[in-house]
């Protein structure tokens, strides 16, 4: 089974963020491979050492998305594919899934694993849009997966539960949290990463121009959340169940 | 030198490691004296317990460099972790560098994946800096050896699954004795007693009484009447991994009073803002720097094949009393907060007396010092 895992290279969530016209200031900061990729490989590893094949990693980003491809390397994927180029600054969810796809399709997979969002965008998106471009079923927010012959069945995680869906393959998945616990990098791992093949590509290289890059959403301006209030605060003389039953039935929650 | 890209990644990894998996339960193995198996088992998973060894034998062969400052992240997260390596790494010395291709292959590749942990058995209740006084006696019956004693302040005294034991195969002072390998499971070895230490309470030390011990004559290392030589050779080395964990502890020391003083507010500013204080840390971090310096300096000697005995009694000299002095000034900074334990540093000032005692106390690192000096080179 071959597995594509996507990845991305974020400032680490650790420290604080800045933003610039409503953009991630990504020049400075110290940056990490986004931490719930990991799960993606981790997953990806599990399936290959049950059923064989390889895993390969792609990323798009600026040079330094390297990184991120070289973690994943250092954990056990196999190979990789960076796609960098200065026309895709800014790209959005929809020209990011377009760049993506065009580099899933240059080799044989089986399945596509992704997080569930970016830790940093959290557009939530590029995922379904990578299966609608590639023109293959999507299942998301596994908790648990089982692969079988040409098929796979995921439980995926819903707010009441989970649902059991299964699908063909070739499949596109994202993966929760939850879904394993990612390994370290090994000494040997990362010893062995320099030596595994990573192609740098460019648009041209995908058969992609300038308008594929292109963003078809404009960010106007990015705001922090309001700070919560401080609560209200009851003081328990004998009558605090009932003054906080009494709100509860004012917020329509009783 | 400069370490390559690959070898930043390396100590990179340790950080992660020390910071996922040993920093958050350092003060609960720490109260609940529970020696971290976990913290081993991961460091072994990852390749990071047989660094200096050759990869055949499932090392990693990484220069002394390259493990020191591993060694130094591990022991900023946990002393205990720390040394516990260092004392790994010792225990595995003995048999790659006297014993044979069978020993090696046999020995070296699980102590190096972390399956077994190892012990280093040499002193004993009544022989500390006289090593070569040591009573516990191996006397050979056919093809065995029966070894009688009891050793004391073990590392990791009965929790370990080997112990290299150094003992007397003659009378003829240092030159009477040899050196064993002796598994956990061999009949009459026991530990009589778990010392209650100042610190480090999440690495137990303890003393091994052998009771009749018979072990096969293969588990002989080197030759007979070549123990002495082999510890000797064996502590030169765990003197630099004792550097390295006092520079690590001391690090940590400095990065929480530099911490402390930038957030601590006294007469409308921060006590950083101070001279009185902000002069205590300009001198921690310089004996910090100093410290790394002169150890980076020793293990360089040493990976380009270079006689660094001296220049390891110097940095574990050197590095353990920064240790101390910068832990101690860390309380003192901190002031009253310094002296609970809601905040680390009480522990590692506690942490930092053993090392000008561990692997040949500091006087008699001043011994080794002397003596090279007096020594026509």
């Amino acid at each position: 089974m071959n597995v594509v895992v996507l990845v991305k290279q974020i400032p680490d969530p650790a420290n604080p963020y800045e933003l610039v016209d409503g953009r991630l200031k990504r020049g400075v900061a110290q940056k990490v491979m986004d931490p719930g990729d990991e799960y993606g490989v981790e997953a990806a590893l599990r399936l290959v050492d049950q059923f064989g094949g390889e895993v390969n990693v792609i990323s798009m980003g600026p040079a330094a998305a390297m990184e991120a491809i070289r973690r994943a390397l250092s954990m056990g994927a196999h190979k990789g594919v960076l796609v960098t180029d200065d026309a895709l600054g800014g790209a959005d969810a929809l020209a990011t899934a377009r760049v993506l796809a065009a580099a899933i399709k240059r080799s044989e997979f089986d399945l596509v694993i992704a997080g569930v969002e970016s830790t940093d965008g959290s557009t939530g998106v590029v995922p379904q849009m990578v299966a609608e471009l590639l023109g293959v079923p999507q299942s998301t927010f596994a908790k648990e997966i089982e692969a079988k012959d040409s098929s796979l069945t995921i439980k995926r995680q819903t707010a009441a539960g989970y649902d059991m869906v299964e699908c063909p393959l070739p499949a596109v998945i994202t993966v929760t949290a939850g879904v394993n616990e990612p390994r370290y990098p090994t000494f040997k791992g990362i010893m062995q990463a320099k030596s595994k093949p990573v192609d740098t590509v460019s648009l041209g290289d995908l058969g992609l121009g300038g308008d594929d890059a292109k963003p078809t959403q404009s960010v106007d301006a990015v705001n922090p959340a309001p700070e919560r209030g401080a609560g209200e605060k009851f003081e328990d003389d004998g009558t605090g169940a009932a003054k906080v039953a009494d709100l509860l039935k004012q917020l329509k929650v009783i | 030198m400069t370490f390559t890209v690959e070898q930043r990644h390396l100590i990179d990894l340790v950080r992660e490691i020390t910071l996922k998996e040993i920093a958050p339960r350092a003060d609960e193995w720490e109260r609940a004296g529970e020696f971290p198996r976990p913290a081993f088992d991961a460091l072994g998973r990852a390749g990071l317990l047989g660094l200096v060894y050759p990869e055949e034998y499932g090392g990693g062969a990484q220069p002394h460099t390259v493990y020191l400052a591993a060694l130094e992240e591990l022991a900023r997260g946990l002393l205990s972790v720390g040394l516990g390596t260092s004392v790994q790494t010792l225990t595995i010395f003995p048999g790659f560098a006297y014993g044979t291709d069978a020993q090696r292959a046999q020995w070296m590749p699980p102590a190096c994946a972390g399956e077994w942990i190892g012990s280093y058995c040499l002193s004993e209740p009544e022989s500390g800096s006289d090593a070569a006084s040591l009573s516990t006696r191996a006397t050979r019956e056919g093809d065995s050896y029966i070894i009688n004693g009891r050793k004391a302040w073990v590392t990791h005294g009965g929790v370990s699954d080997y112990y290299i034991v150094f003992a007397r195969t003659g009378d003829d002072g240092a030159r009477g004795i040899s050196c064993f390998f002796v598994p956990a499971s061999a009949p009459g070895l026991e530990c009589a007693k778990v010392e209650h230490k100042m610190g480090m309470q999440s690495s137990p030390t303890s003393q091994m009484v052998f009771d009749d011990v018979r072990i096969p004559v293969t588990n002989l290392i080197g030759h007979e009447g070549q123990g002495f030589e082999i510890a000797m050779a064996a502590l030169d080395g765990g003197r630099l991994g004792i550097a390295a964990c006092s520079v690590g502890l001391a690090q940590a020391a400095l990065d929480a009073a530099v911490k402390f003083a930038s957030e601590r507010e006294q007469f409308g500013r921060p006590v950083i803002q101070f001279e009185g204080l902000a002069f205590m840390l300009a001198d921690m971090a310089t004996q910090v720097e100093a410290a790394r310096s002169l150890t980076r300096a020793a293990a360089e000697r040493r990976d380009a094949g270079e006689p660094f005995a001296k220049q390891a009694a110097m940095a574990k000299l050197f590095a353990s009393d920064t240790a101390m002095r910068v832990t101690t000034d860390s309380v003192q900074i901190h002031g009253g907060y310094g002296y609970v334990n809601e905040f680390p540093v009480e522990r590692y000032m506690r942490e930092a007396k053993v090392l000008q005692i561990v692997e040949g106390t500091n006087q008699i690192q001043r011994l080794v010092i002397s003596r090279a000096l007096s020594r026509p080179s």
